[in-house]
């Protein structure tokens, strides 16, 4: 892991020289200053989820603990949300596949990149959120950083950013000298703009409107509590019959890169993912 | 939900996340290529889905009962109007939600 870049000054090549004896410390210098963008908005949606949780009645231990274990943001508020209703494992594990399985496409993608690493493997797979796929799809650690630690620090620092600011705050949320009420529309205005991004940059209004459809039919015919797993069967069943029109020329890549639950630009403003 | 069943609940997400997650690096060990359905469902299941999401948030909102789901409406109305302008995710959340609590607390206590 000799730096390759030879344009670099003197008291560079000295700094250089110190700090490949340790490629993991020059590979967190250079993905630091990706993950900024992430930090603030993580620092934000995280925060607000810790909020949010807390308001709901649980301790702080409770979003702590579902920002490490699950590690998927809007998975997280809905889960949060049947944490005060009645068990229902079927419908918490079919509802979790559906928000989750982009995922599927994020892998689909990152096989090439992730081949190799070693021990940190299953950490990159387990960690790679939104966020953290779209940092690491596209950007390149700059010549003579270790490939490997490079996806190891983007990983782990938007896992920390996420964890840290959902227990903050869990722990802040009972504290704040205002009232909370209504700080559950954090999880619907955060849903509403996914939903923007993907009508504006994918083109999603038939999807959307299916979806829409769908959940106005099953709310009708199911009530609020039971609606979610047929909307979301109905949803697949009419969009399958509909492949023969939506399909052509558009089933071009199988990584819809950038096209994440948040929908944002990976280095502009991000949502919780 | 006891707390048995809400670390359950907790674990069961997890491990859809999971499943998710590591299912493409279990089956495609080596070859990329995807059936063209998985492909097609890929692209267009997110925007069905986030609609249910957005109805599900929604879903007990009372449509007749006074006030006629005006603070939703209204919050949601801001967040659009908000992402249209600006597109920016954060601001857009931010400015929606804070509308909604001022809403409910001062409009529509």
């Amino acid at each position: 892991m000799v730096g390759v870049a030879s344009e670099a000054g003197e008291a560079e090549d000295a700094v250089r020289r110190r700090v490949d004896a340790r490629p993991w410390l020059r590979a967190l210098a250079a993905a630091f200053p990706l993950t900024v963008p992430i930090l603030t908005s993580f620092a934000f949606v995280g925060f607000s989820y810790g909020v949010y949780v807390r308001a709901l009645g649980f301790p702080p231990v409770y979003p702590l603990a579902m920002a490490t274990v699950i590690f998927g943001g809007s998975l997280e508020f809905l889960v949060a949300g049947m944490l005060g209703g009645a068990f229902a494992p079927l419908t918490t594990f079919v509802v979790a596949l559906a928000v989750q399985a982009r995922h599927l496409f994020y892998g689909i993608a990152m096989l090439d990149r992730y081949r190799d690493t070693g021990w940190m493997r299953p950490f990159l797979i387990f960690g790679m959120c939104d966020e953290t796929f779209s940092v690491l799809c596209s950007a390149e650690p700059p010549a003579g950083v270790d490939r490997r630690w490079f996806m190891f620090w983007v990983t782990l620092l938007d896992y920390l950013y996420w964890a840290l600011s959902a227990l903050a705050g869990g722990v802040v949320g009972g504290l704040l000298p205002f009232d909370t009420e209504g700080i559950s529309f954090v999880m619907t205005a955060l849903f509403v703009v996914i939903l923007l991004e993907r009508l504006l940059s994918e083109g999603d209004v038939v999807p959307a409107l299916v979806g829409a459809a769908a959940s106005v039919a099953c709310l009708a015919a199911f009530g609020p509590d039971g609606f979610m797993l047929p909307a979301l069967a109905a949803s697949s069943v009419v969009l399958m019959a509909l492949r023969g029109r939506l399909g052509s020329g558009a089933e071009k890549d199988g990584a819809p890169a950038g096209s994440s639950d948040g929908g944002a630009p990976a280095a502009g403003e991000r949502d919780g993912r | 939900m006891t707390v048995a069943e809400q670390v359950a609940t907790i674990l069961l997400a997890a491990a859809a996340t999971m499943a998710t997650r590591f299912l493409p690096f279990a089956a495609f060990g080596g070859r990329r290529e995807t059936p063209g359905i998985v492909t097609y469902l890929g692209r267009v299941l997110p925007g069905a889905i986030f609609a249910i999401l957005v109805a599900y948030c929604l879903r007990d909102v009372d449509l007749v009962a006074a006030p006629h789901g005006a603070p939703e409406l209204l919050a949601v109305a801001v967040v659009v109007v908000l992402h249209l302008w600006r597109r920016n995710t954060l601001l857009s959340i931010a400015g929606g939600t804070i509308a909604y609590m001022l809403l409910v607390q001062l409009a529509f206590a």
